[in-house]
Formats: structure tokens, sequence, C-alpha cells
């Protein structure tokens, strides 16, 4: 069970970001290729992302690389590069369809063989970012067993939607959409940025509306927000304490063999065991809440 | 690969460099490194862009490096981008940029 609560953004054409992001530590660190580089820096992000994957201090951090659309003359020099260097993730900006899904998938598993790497070790992920896209999210949720997730990118979603960035009305359905076809295909969801790195209240208001609906965690765009949502995500004292018993007790039924899991008098069923361990999971990766 | 037309990568901000490269008046290689580290990490910088050169096979050319105290994995790409557009190579061979 990988933990994916932040995954912060950097510009694949920023030399000093790329040396310095991970001691920021968050869940998974996404270089993006695409809206953060200009046109004629395309081919020299490309390269410093090819090598920056490559780096041993990148080695215990997820990546992800978010790479240009394939029916752009860069999309497929982009997969090139990653899948070649070994990216963990590629993101596929602008998903429209499962379509859109099964041509990544293809070419990444032409570049697999020809690279010399594992075929199936590319995992993917589809932003989703247009109302088609919204609609068909159970689709393209469900279009590939490499994909991890999916995310809502809400900018060029409220574009297509004829409205603007508000206090979230905008983003209800198709956060609610996006992450219902998340969880009926077994994969993680994760929510837009917050472009405005100065409002933390704002930022920790929203942080606190979409782990409540479900989300597994959210994009970011400032390294300064990885621990105010890390703690956001943290359980607090008495969620701990209460999932460490869940867990004794389940660990206790299985040593006695019994089928039925009770605490406190009350019947504990499997749903409740994994929430347990997510918890346990979250409290150990940043502690509990403050 | 041979350098046909002047390029550049990179920039001047701290941990990234600016690579100038440059067609040989005289069929030569001149490597010219100068950098804020050139003290402590000379040496490696130059061993670093002369592995680069030779991977791409670049046996002719001006290069001029100016060094912010980059990274290793960032002074190759910024090498390899400047030798790419200088070559004119829309295609990158990737086996050979590792």
């Amino acid at each position: 069970m990988k933990l994916r609560r932040s995954m912060l953004f950097l510009p694949g054409a920023n030399a000093a970001m790329l040396s310095t992001a991970f001691v920021y530590k968050p869940d998974s660190i996404m270089f993006d290729l695409e809206d953060a580089v200009s046109l004629r820096e395309k081919d020299a992000a490309r390269l410093l992302v090819f090598h920056a994957l490559q780096n041993p201090a990148y080695r215990d951090i997820e990546t992800v690389v978010r790479i240009n659309p394939l029916n752009t003359p860069f999309g497929l020099d982009d997969l090139e590069a990653v899948v070649r260097a070994g990216v963990d993730v590629v993101r596929l900006p602008k998903t429209d369809s499962a379509e859109d899904v099964w041509q990544l998938e293809k070419e990444v598993e032409r570049i697999e063989r020809a690279g010399g790497r594992e075929v199936g070790s590319t995992r993917l992920m589809a932003a989703i970012e247009s109302a088609s896209g919204v609609v068909n999210a159970l689709s393209i949720a469900k279009a590939s067993p490499r994909l991890i997730g999916i995310a809502l990118a809400g900018f060029d979603y409220v574009m297509d939607m004829q409205t603007e960035r508000g206090d979230g009305t905008e983003l209800f359905y198709a956060r609610c959409a996006v992450l219902h076809a998340a969880r009926a295909a077994g994969i993680d969801a994760f929510d837009v940025v917050y472009s405005d790195v100065n409002d933390e209240e704002g930022f920790l208001r929203e942080v606190e509306l979409i782990k409540r609906l479900g989300f597994n965690g959210k994009s970011l765009i400032n390294p300064r927000q990885i621990e105010l949502l890390h703690n956001a995500y943290a359980p607090t004292e008495e969620e701990v304490e209460y999932a460490g018993r869940v867990i004794a007790a389940a660990e206790a039924a299985e040593r006695d063999g019994l089928g039925v899991i009770a605490l406190n008098g009350k019947m504990i069923d499997a749903p409740i065991v994994n929430h347990a361990r997510r918890t346990l999971q979250r409290a150990q990766a940043s502690g509990t809440r403050q | 690969m041979q350098i046909l037309k002047q390029a550049i990568a990179g920039t001047l901000e701290s941990s990234d460099l600016m690579v100038k490269v440059a067609p040989s008046a005289d069929d030569a290689l001149e490597v010219i490194v100068h950098s804020e580290v050139i003290k402590q990490f000379g040496a490696q910088i130059r061993k670093v862009v002369d592995d680069t050169l030779r991977q791409l096979d670049v046996r002719a050319g001006s290069i001029v490096i100016e060094d912010k105290g980059a990274l290793d994995c960032v002074i190759r790409a910024r090498v390899q981008t400047a030798v790419l557009r200088a070559a004119d190579a829309s295609q990158p061979n990737w086996e050979k940029l590792s």
C-alpha cells in the first residue's frame, strides 16, 4: 500500500529545483515536461529530467513525469526518454477516454522492450482535464493494469466547463466522479493543485474537504504545502490508539483461528482493519496531527 | 556528431551552467571550463564534460562552460542539449545519452 498524499510538481527545465527537490520528501515527485516548460526548452527539459531520474538521490522517492500529450510533436520523445530512464510513473495529461490510455500503454511497452526494461515495470496515471474525461472517468480508470491512479486537473477542466475556480462548487461533480471511478477501479485518486501558495487557510480548508471525500492526496506546486498536507492527513493520537487496538484484535483472531473479529464487544470487519492499517501507515510516515 | 552551428543551453542561475558550442575553425576540440568551484571540483567537471562529449562522438568544436555549481547530471544534460542543438540532431540516440 504506497502512501500518496503529496505529489510535488517541479518544472522540468529548472536545474536548481531538480537538483534539490528530493530533500522536501513528498510522497511522489512529479517532473513536468508539459505546461511548465516553454516550447523552446522542451528538448533541454527532457534531457534534464532524463538524467535527474537516474540520479541516486531520487532512488527512494516515487518519480512521476508529466509528458506532453502524444498528439503533440513532443509527447513520444518525452516518453522515450523517461521510460528508458526508469521513471516509476508516467502521467498522461488531458486524458479524455480509455483509448488515450491504450495508446500510451502500447508505446510504453514498445519502449520498454527496445530499452531492455522489464515489460510492465512502468506504471501510468491519467490526468482528467475536461468534461469528456470526467464523463469517461470509470472507463479511463479501468483502462490498464498499469494505472496507479487518476488525477483531476482543475484549470483546464473549469475552462472546459465555462466557469472558473471558486469555493469548490465548480469542481463538486468532477471530484465525486473521479473519486468514484478510482475507487471502483481500485486505484488512487488525486485532487487539483491549490495555486495560491500564500493562502494557508484556504489550502487547509480544501485539504480537509478532499480528505473527507476520500482522495488519497493532492498535487502540490510549492514545497511549503507538503508539511501542511501531511499534517492534515495525519491521524490524531486517539485514532492511532484505536487503530492499534483494531490491528491487535485482528491479529489475535487470526492466531486463534476465529473468523470473526471483536473489539469491546463490537464486530470488526475487513474494511475497518484496512482503514486501521492506513491510519497506522500515515502515523508512521508523519506522526500524529499537530 | 558534428558541430554544424553555434548553440547554447542552460542558464547562469545557481546550480545550473551555460554551455556554448561552436564549430571549430581548425577541426580541433577545445574545451574551456569556468566555474565558481573550479578549485574543488574543476577536475570532476572537466571529466563529466569530456565523457559526455566522447559519448556523443564530438571530435571537433569549441565548448565553453560557465558553471554555477551544477550537479554532474545537470552538466551532462546541458552539454548534450547544446551539442544536439548544434548538430541539428532532432532524434537523439537515447542509448548514447545515459
